[in-house]
């Protein structure tokens, strides 16, 4: 259960959000929007625990996520703006690097395993600088094909650049952490399809001129995506 | 966990393998700013004698620092930065992995370079020796303090000139200490003084600066 508390995120003079309130629980979606400068991406990495809320607080399992960082860590898959993959390793020494680190089953197998689901098997010995973006992407999507998933996934753009097979591949991933209990929080520009049921968190462009404490409770409207 | 340090110490020695380039320039650096000295101050042999190991530690600092550039600015350029601090493993432990890496492409090779530089310098067996002792047991302290240094202007503007700035002046005891330890050994008094000292400070800063690091890595990715 991942629940943010009271947020809230000023970046440089402006205010983005404040008195956000947001619940996560097994088996949901949560696809934020908004338009550019709405602060996804803030509140995305202020999940993440990257950016400490300027306030309030988040919560995993009900533990506060400042104070349990590894824990959140071990939890969590990560997929931002950047890969977050070394150009001068293959993409099977990225995927075999992050299980090592993450300590995790790093064998060739299941590395090569993970690559095969994002479609880059016949590329798995390639340097990730002879890799068109959205072979990258792809890569830094293998890491949430390894055999253990994480249960939280935070996926910032995750549809950037991908093709359309790549992006129905995506669609399954979620589709099948969903199914098997986990979370996804995501953002998206285009208008993906997201699961039935995914909710929706439409974050308000930020309050013109002077940025006062405009409460953007209304911007928990959720629906039906 | 020691897996994790294992994992990054392993993953940056490919690294440094795949961008040999910028190892071995760090290594020409050392010895071109070496050779300059002689070249300025003239061949006399008491001279150099008396300056070599000053020199040698002068240019092993700038050398460890000129190398710091890459330690974090690519890892926090292409997000695998903050995919490490994500992973679940104590940062300090990754942090440990990066500084060691980093300390075998630079402090060893360096080490391994002042001894043909000794012979330079015109500095005797035990001189030479203690010299080599002195790098072995001081670089390590080096790239510890300047990592720290590094992960403190990580993405900043003019990071290269500022890191010098908060680095060079934090280093003065280790060359003060390497340098006194082979101007011991040459006027014939023990050096194991100032290579104790050195190697406490070695060790000093590997107890505190994997911390600090851990810490300003985090402050930086704000």
């Amino acid at each position: 259960m991942l629940a943010g508390i009271d947020l809230a995120c000023t970046r440089g003079e402006r205010s983005l959000f404040s008195g956000l309130q947001l619940a996560l629980g097994p088996g949901q979606c949560l696809h934020v929007a908004g338009n550019n400068g709405a602060g996804k991406t803030s509140l995305l990495r202020i999940l993440a625990g990257l950016l400490a809320p300027t306030q309030g607080r988040i919560e995993w399992q009900g533990a506060d996520i400042a104070r349990t960082r590894e824990e959140y860590g071990a939890d969590l898959a990560f997929v931002g703006h950047l890969n977050g993959i070394k150009d001068d390793l293959d993409a099977l020494e990225n995927v075999r690097f992050e299980a090592a680190l993450r300590g995790l089953d790093a064998s060739a197998d299941a590395a090569f395993a993970a690559l095969e689901r994002v479609g880059l098997a016949d590329h798995a010995d390639v340097l990730v600088r002879h890799l068109s973006q959205g072979q990258k992407r792809r890569v830094a999507l293998a890491r949430l094909c390894g055999p253990a998933p994480a249960p939280l996934w935070i996926l910032d753009e995750p549809f950037n650049a991908l093709d359309a097979g790549a992006v129905g591949m995506l669609y399954g991933l979620i589709d099948r952490q969903l199914a098997a209990g986990g979370m996804v929080v995501l953002t998206a520009h285009q208008s993906v399809q997201l699961p039935a049921g995914a909710r929706r968190l439409e974050l308000a462009p930020p309050p013109a001129g002077d940025a006062s404490d405009a409460p953007t409770d209304e911007a928990l409207a959720e629906d039906q995506a | 966990m020691s897996s994790a340090l294992f994992a990054v110490l392993r993953r940056d020695l490919l690294l440094a393998l795949r961008q040999r380039g910028d190892v071995v320039n760090v290594l020409i650096f050392f010895v071109v700013v070496v050779t300059m000295v002689p070249l300025g101050v003239g061949p006399e042999l008491n001279v150099l004698r008396t300056i070599g190991a000053g020199t040698v530690w002068v240019a092993a600092l700038l050398a460890s620092i000129v190398s710091l550039a890459r330690l974090f600015a690519q890892d926090h350029a292409d997000g695998a930065l903050e995919q490490m601090l994500l992973s679940g493993q104590p940062p300090s432990i990754i942090v440990v992995g990066k500084v060691l890496a980093h300390w075998l492409v630079t402090g060893a090779p360096i080490t391994l370079a002042a001894i043909p530089i000794a012979v330079m310098f015109d500095l005797h067996f035990e001189p030479g020796c203690t010299l080599i002792a002195a790098l072995a047991l001081g670089t390590p302290a080096l790239s510890l303090i300047g990592a720290v240094g590094a992960a403190l202007t990580l993405g900043l503007r003019g990071g290269g000139v500022l890191v010098t700035l908060l680095v060079l002046p934090l280093t003065v005891p280790i060359l003060i200490f390497g340098a006194s330890a082979v101007d011991a050994t040459a006027g014939g008094l023990s050096p194991a003084p100032n290579l104790l000292l050195l190697a406490g400070l070695s060790l000093g800063s590997a107890a505190l600066a994997p911390w600090a690091i851990a810490t300003a890595l985090r402050i930086s990715l704000e």
